[in-house]
């Protein structure tokens, strides 16, 4: 029993790191499906925690907080959307800049507004998003193995955690049996194809970057008021290049994202889990090659050994009309 | 039958310094096919790419069945009756013929309900004009002929009644094209319009009812097809009297140059592109290797020139052996005699963005001539440049122009004149004429012919037919990677067709 109490609390902590993950990854793949690369997840999803945790330490309200985030982050994704839509800059150079001045500009206001060191405020409880509980899991928990996964697995997240995974099958739905997601697919393959269509590829491309920005934004919001109670600088740590890895590692269809999200996830909360402890017949395993794994996985992939992933084929090409 | 179904008047665009439409006026009767013939950067795509909405023109109308309209995008154009098939497919290749065609036109924010009006128009369309396509297959999987037919379906589907064709048969096998043209005479009688753009005046001869010519971005001249020959319309587009064929004595073959025994090429998704060809190449004689685009022609040249490793085989150059399984260093293949025109000169061949003195010793640049110590000879490079772009009649006689300001032709020549000049024992071309215009092309074809003369031994790829008849002495017919015969150029057509099609090749190949 008590084992498998390890592995519902291991599983718990999975889906609790997965959720910005899962997020991110699925804005990357409305952005990327529609041929616009965007290594900017991270700066996107640290700029929403910020603004998030500000807002919400301010007016004391979550939801203005998450709101808040949100145009945040949608305000960056169109500040990349001008540099590679319009101006046909380079998509990497413009993702890594805003990477750079996000990091950069939070700690700045953080440090100016609230004077602690670049954090926000620690939010009360109504500021920040609280669990849900479902209806008798108390009294369910005392069923063996039903009764904790009800209670602990499946009850006891936030909102933002069902609204992440519902997003999975709501973006595949919204990329395969949409007219939007249709030519948002198209875009992204050969925007050529949608412009003689007679339909307009930059148009297109700048709402499949609203649809980024928004999805950053939750995933930043979910840091800054569900995981945590506030915004602590630098506190993505990395999810947003986990969270390109996995879109590539899934080779950007939604339900790999979440399986991919998910192992990375688990990968993270394993070695949490793992500090100090041997592992059976391995011995010690140092907990940065647990953090490297996802990389190196996706590196592995890369290689070939695990399928190919194709990328969406006008990827980071600037759409210009042939002359 | 003699109503107008589109007139252009006075239409005139220029592209910065370049004049690419001057005052073009045009009429195509309702119901006709109208052929617009012009060579390259004649300006017959821009003209095209006005009338479906691609650009807008700087002034002139456009009038479509006798009312004048406004085309600001292609949503007008497809409005006004106008579909086009553009030479470049505008397909997405991992979708499937249906998204593809339902693409723009989908009628509902929600797929589901337009995929069964879609699948149902298709159908109707399918038994109409004999357009049968397989709507849930996916269009990378399908061959080109069948892709091209989906542009069409397309067009047919946003309910055009005036179809501009982009050069429709330049990927197609000869059958294919005959298929297209008896598509067209189909679509023709049931009353549509047809515009064919083309710099083939065979296809303009057999098909059209009227024809215009381009030259310079002007329009040189109308005709109607049955009243004018090949002879005016190419003096037509090219200004002057051209020879439509070249002159070539009988071949006087020596010493085997190059000899390929065996060689398999696999891609990078390990399909094989070349299966076990085997040849000779001798001294003084120009072997042509003809084939639809994609039949392992390119791969065959990518591994005798040192850029593609095979997989097996067995080349030997000036009888010395050739390491293509191994690594092969393409300037040791260069120092030793073999020079290569690559197909795609844009990629391959040429930096586009170097001037054009420095592309002229674009692997050449190691020859003590061009060298002052480590240092490059800048003189020297320009001066032997100077006298290269005289003596191939280079224009613009220029050796600093940036090379992307020159046109195909023009550039094509410069990298025959950096690969010729050497003197090498084995010359490989690729598509010596691709995207070049007709004067040039005459040029091309005779130092071509002089090479082998002055006994070099010339291997030629080209997708073009009637190139590899008129040059060649020996032909061979590549289909899915293999040799499948080897003709004399004096086969007709319709026997290196089926050969082509890989129809006669199987029955040979079993013998």
């Amino acid at each position: 029993m008590d084992f498998f109490h390890v592995i519902v609390v291991l599983l718990e902590s999975t889906i609790r790191v997965s959720v910005p993950l899962i997020f991110a990854a699925l804005a990357g793949l409305f952005t990327e499906r529609a041929g616009i690369f965007d290594i900017g997840l991270e700066g996107k999803m640290l700029g929403a925690a910020f603004a998030a945790g500000a807002v919400a330490a301010i007016t004391q309200s979550v939801w203005l907080g998450l709101l808040a985030g949100v145009l945040i982050s949608v305000c960056l994704s169109l500040v990349h959307g001008y540099a590679s839509i319009t101006q046909r800059g380079n998509q990497i150079v413009s993702g890594v800049a805003i990477n750079f001045i996000v990091a950069g500009s939070t700690v700045i206001l953080g440090e100016a507004w609230f004077r602690q060191g670049g954090r926000t405020p620690a939010l009360a409880e109504g500021a920040r998003f609280q669990t849900i509980t479902f209806p008798f899991a108390d009294t369910i928990r005392e069923i063996p193995f039903i009764g904790p996964i009800y209670a602990d697995l499946l009850s006891g997240h936030f909102i933002l955690t069902y609204l992440a995974f519902a997003m999975v099958p709501i973006s595949w739905w919204i990329l395969y049996r949409t007219r939007f997601g249709l030519r948002l697919r198209a875009v992204g393959e050969n925007p050529g194809a949608v412009d003689t269509a007679g339909i307009s590829v930059i148009w297109m491309r700048y709402r499949a970057v609203i649809c980024c920005g928004i999805l950053c934004g939750f995933a930043g919001a979910y840091l800054s008021l569900a995981m945590t109670a506030g915004f602590v600088k630098g506190m993505t740590a990395g999810k947003g290049y986990i969270a390109l890895a996995a879109l590539i590692f899934a080779k950007w269809r939604p339900f790999n994202i979440m399986l991919a999200c998910l192992l990375f996830g688990f990968l993270d909360a394993f070695a949490i889990r793992l500090q100090g402890n041997p592992l059976p017949l391995i011995g010690q395993v140092p907990v940065q090659l647990m953090q490297a794994l996802p990389y190196i996985l996706t590196v592995i992939l890369l290689a070939g050994f695990i399928g190919k992933a194709i990328p969406p084929k006008a990827g980071g090409v600037p759409y210009v009309k042939e002359r | 039958m003699d109503s107008i179904a589109i007139e252009l008047r006075g239409i005139d665009k220029s592209f910065g310094p370049v004049h690419a439409n001057k005052n073009i006026n045009l009429k195509v009767r309702k119901g006709t096919i109208h052929g617009v013939i012009g060579e390259n950067g004649a300006g017959k795509s821009t003209l095209m790419s006005i009338l479906y909405g691609f650009y807008q023109a700087d002034s002139g109308e456009i009038h479509v069945d006798g009312k004048q309209v406004t085309i600001r995008d292609p949503n007008a154009a497809i409005a006004a009756g106008i579909g086009m098939v553009h030479q470049h497919f505008m397909l997405v290749e991992n979708f499937t013929v249906l998204e593809n065609i339902m693409l723009g036109a989908e009628e509902s924010q929600i797929l589901n309900k337009g995929i069964a009006k879609a699948r149902e128009e298709l159908k109707r369309l399918e038994r109409e004009y004999a357009l049968e396509v397989n709507p849930d297959a996916i269009i990378e999987e399908l061959p080109v002929g069948l892709q091209q037919r989906v542009e069409i379906l397309k067009a047919l589907y946003r309910r055009a009644d005036i179809l501009i064709l982009d050069e429709p048969t330049g990927v197609l096998t000869p059958a294919e094209a005959d298929h297209l043209f008896r598509v067209l005479e189909q679509l023709k009688s049931q009353g549509k319009t047809i515009i064919l753009i083309t710099h083939k005046l065979r296809e303009i001869m057999a098909i059209t009812d009227e024809v215009s010519v381009m030259r310079r971005g002007e329009m040189v001249a109308t005709r109607k097809t049955a009243e004018t020959s090949v002879e005016e319309l190419a003096e037509l587009m090219v200004g002057r009297r051209v020879l439509l064929r070249v002159e070539k004595g009988a071949a006087n073959p020596g010493d085997v140059k190059l000899s390929v025994k065996g060689l398999t090429v696999k891609d990078g998704r390990g399909v094989t592109m070349v299966d076990n060809v085997s040849f000779d190449l001798r001294a003084g004689e120009i072997v042509g290797i003809a084939g639809v685009a994609g039949n392992g022609q390119s791969e065959l040249l990518e591994a005798i020139s040192g850029i593609r490793r095979a997989v097996s085989g067995d080349v030997q150059l000036n009888g010395q052996p050739v390491n293509v399984t191994g690594h092969v260093d393409p300037k040791d293949l260069r120092d030793r005699g073999l020079a290569h025109v690559p197909e795609d000169r844009h990629h391959v061949g040429l930096v586009l963005k170097f001037e054009e003195c420095e592309n002229a010793i674009l692997g050449y640049h190691h020859d003590k001539r061009y060298l002052n110590g480590v240092f490059l000879n800048v003189d020297a490079i320009r001066k032997d440049a100077e006298q290269r772009i005289a003596e191939y009649d280079i224009r613009p006689p220029n050796a600093r122009l940036k090379t992307a300001n020159f046109s195909g032709g023009n550039q094509q020549k410069i990298v025959l004149a950096r690969e010729m000049e050497r003197g090498p024992d084995v010359l490989i071309i690729g598509q010596p004429t691709r995207g070049v215009d007709v004067g040039a092309i005459e040029f091309i074809h005779k130092r071509i012919i002089e090479m082998r003369d002055q006994g070099k031994a010339v291997l030629l790829v080209s997708v073009e037919l009637d190139e590899i008849r008129a040059l060649s002495d020996r032909i061979l017919v590549m289909f899915a990677g293999r040799v499948v015969g080897e003709r004399d150029p004096d086969a007709t057509e319709g026997e290196l067709g089926l050969l082509m099609a890989g129809v006669e090749g199987r029955k040979e190949a079993a013998e």
